[in-house]
């Protein structure tokens, strides 16, 4: 049987509580806790601790922030379900407009001025969407855009917030949002698509 | 006779199979249902939040943008890593970063950055009183426990919250703080020996006797 020392077992009784000594080691230390009073001592407030801090009931969290959370979220799957309507709606409503001869020069509802001038708008973006913002800039990303500038400013909100507060597309990474002159088109691709497109290099454009 | 850990191991099973079930819906767009799916841990979201911002007001906007980005992200989830791994992984991302923002231009404490040498000495060798987790019920000793804790350096902190109230993995806990295992090992073994010694002192010196405790009666037994 290898002896170990009170100072051997202090420096791995966490590996001990993990499981994570050897089977020699782990009896070498299971025999000195049977002889040393001092270190059983140790190893019983040791394993005591963590019993008590994995406790659920040792978190406490502010009031609300379960609702607030909650609400939150909420908001965002109201918008995420437009973005599921809008598959079929957009398309029909197109259709009937354009049986219609009815012209509409720009739908999009633009409650702010928009913080740039040169900028566009951008159409069918689904309002639910993430999309991130960041201080002293005036266009909106999808996450993960390599185009953020002032990153350590960045927050998220939904894309309809944005457009709200003013905020524009970035013309990287939600170009397909961007209605062109020429093509008029309507893009109804996913969010997912749109970042992918924000990894690629700006070159291939 | 039935087995008895068959039914035992049925609501964890069950819980399992939902969470599933959940993570599949949201990622074919049912947004409406990640609130069920995050609120079995958003106890625990804050509170990694809370161990490093250390502020409950900056705790709660990080623990909520985390979660607003796990639902911007919930496609790239893959189901071999568990759930609420994840989520914590990325609550402590953004935890991270926010510090760093907050802090940018600071000089970050030598301390901060290397592990101590030194090995560390238990310091209270007194048979172990054991405190039962039936105390946890009492207010004034979570905060006891929330105050030894508070005490501990950041670096030892992070690291105990991560492994033993978030129950991440020591691979992870690593992963998240993105510090090496042997790092984590290390900080891990000093803050548990170091709030052992806290509350074993603690208790010593009297620190339940300040509560509204009958005198030489076990507080958690009452």
């Amino acid at each position: 049987m290898v002896n170990v020392s009170c100072e051997q077992v202090w420096r791995e009784i966490s590996n001990y509580l993990e499981g994570d000594v050897d089977a020699a080691l782990r009896a070498a230390m299971d025999e000195h806790f049977r002889a040393c009073k001092k270190c059983a001592s140790v190893l019983q407030g040791t394993r005591n601790v963590i019993q008590l801090y994995s406790d659920e009931r040792m978190i406490d969290v502010p009031a609300g922030f379960g609702r607030r959370l909650e609400r939150r979220l909420a908001q965002i799957a109201r918008g995420s379900g437009w973005s599921t309507w809008s598959a079929w709606l957009v398309p029909v409503a197109a259709l009937v407009l354009i049986a219609g001869g009815v012209r509409v020069a720009n739908s999009v509802a633009v409650p702010h001025p928009l913080l740039s001038e040169h900028a566009q708008p951008g159409r069918d973006i689904p309002p639910g969407m993430l999309v991130v913002v960041s201080a002293g800039a005036k266009d909106f990303h999808v996450l993960g855009c390599p185009f953020i500038h002032n990153k350590d400013k960045e927050r998220t909100l939904t894309a309809k917030e944005a457009i709200d507060q003013g905020y524009v597309p970035c013309v990287r990474c939600m170009r397909k949002y961007l209605q062109t002159a020429d093509s008029g088109t309507i893009s109804l691709e996913s969010e997912g698509d749109a970042y992918a497109d924000a990894d690629e290099p700006s070159g291939k454009r | 006779m039935a087995d008895p850990n068959v039914v035992l191991s049925n609501p964890a099973q069950a819980g399992a199979t939902r969470e599933q079930e959940l993570i599949a819906r949201v990622q074919r767009g049912e947004n409406e249902l990640f609130y069920e799916l995050v609120r079995p841990y958003e106890r625990r979201v804050y509170a990694a939040a809370l161990a490093i911002l250390r502020n409950e007001s900056d705790a709660e906007d990080t623990a909520q943008e985390a979660i607003l980005k796990a639902l911007a992200n919930i496609r790239q989830f893959r189901a071999e890593a568990r759930f609420s791994t994840w989520l914590i992984q990325i609550t402590v991302n953004e935890a991270l970063m926010r510090r760093r923002r907050e802090r940018k231009g600071m000089v970050e404490g030598i301390d901060d950055r290397r592990d101590d040498e030194e090995e560390y000495t238990p310091r209270d060798f007194a048979d172990w009183r054991e405190i039962p987790s039936e105390a946890l019920e009492r207010k004034e000793v979570r905060q006891k426990l929330a105050q030894a804790l508070a005490t501990l350096d950041r670096k030892y902190r992070e690291v105990f919250v991560l492994r033993d109230m978030e129950q991440l993995n020591i691979q992870e806990t690593a992963d998240a703080l993105g510090i090496s295992v042997a790092s984590v090992k290390t900080r891990l073994l000093r803050a548990r020996l170091m709030l052992r010694d806290l509350l074993a002192g603690g208790w010593e010196q009297g620190w339940f006797s300040r509560l509204p405790f009958e005198k030489g009666t076990k507080p958690w037994s009452t």
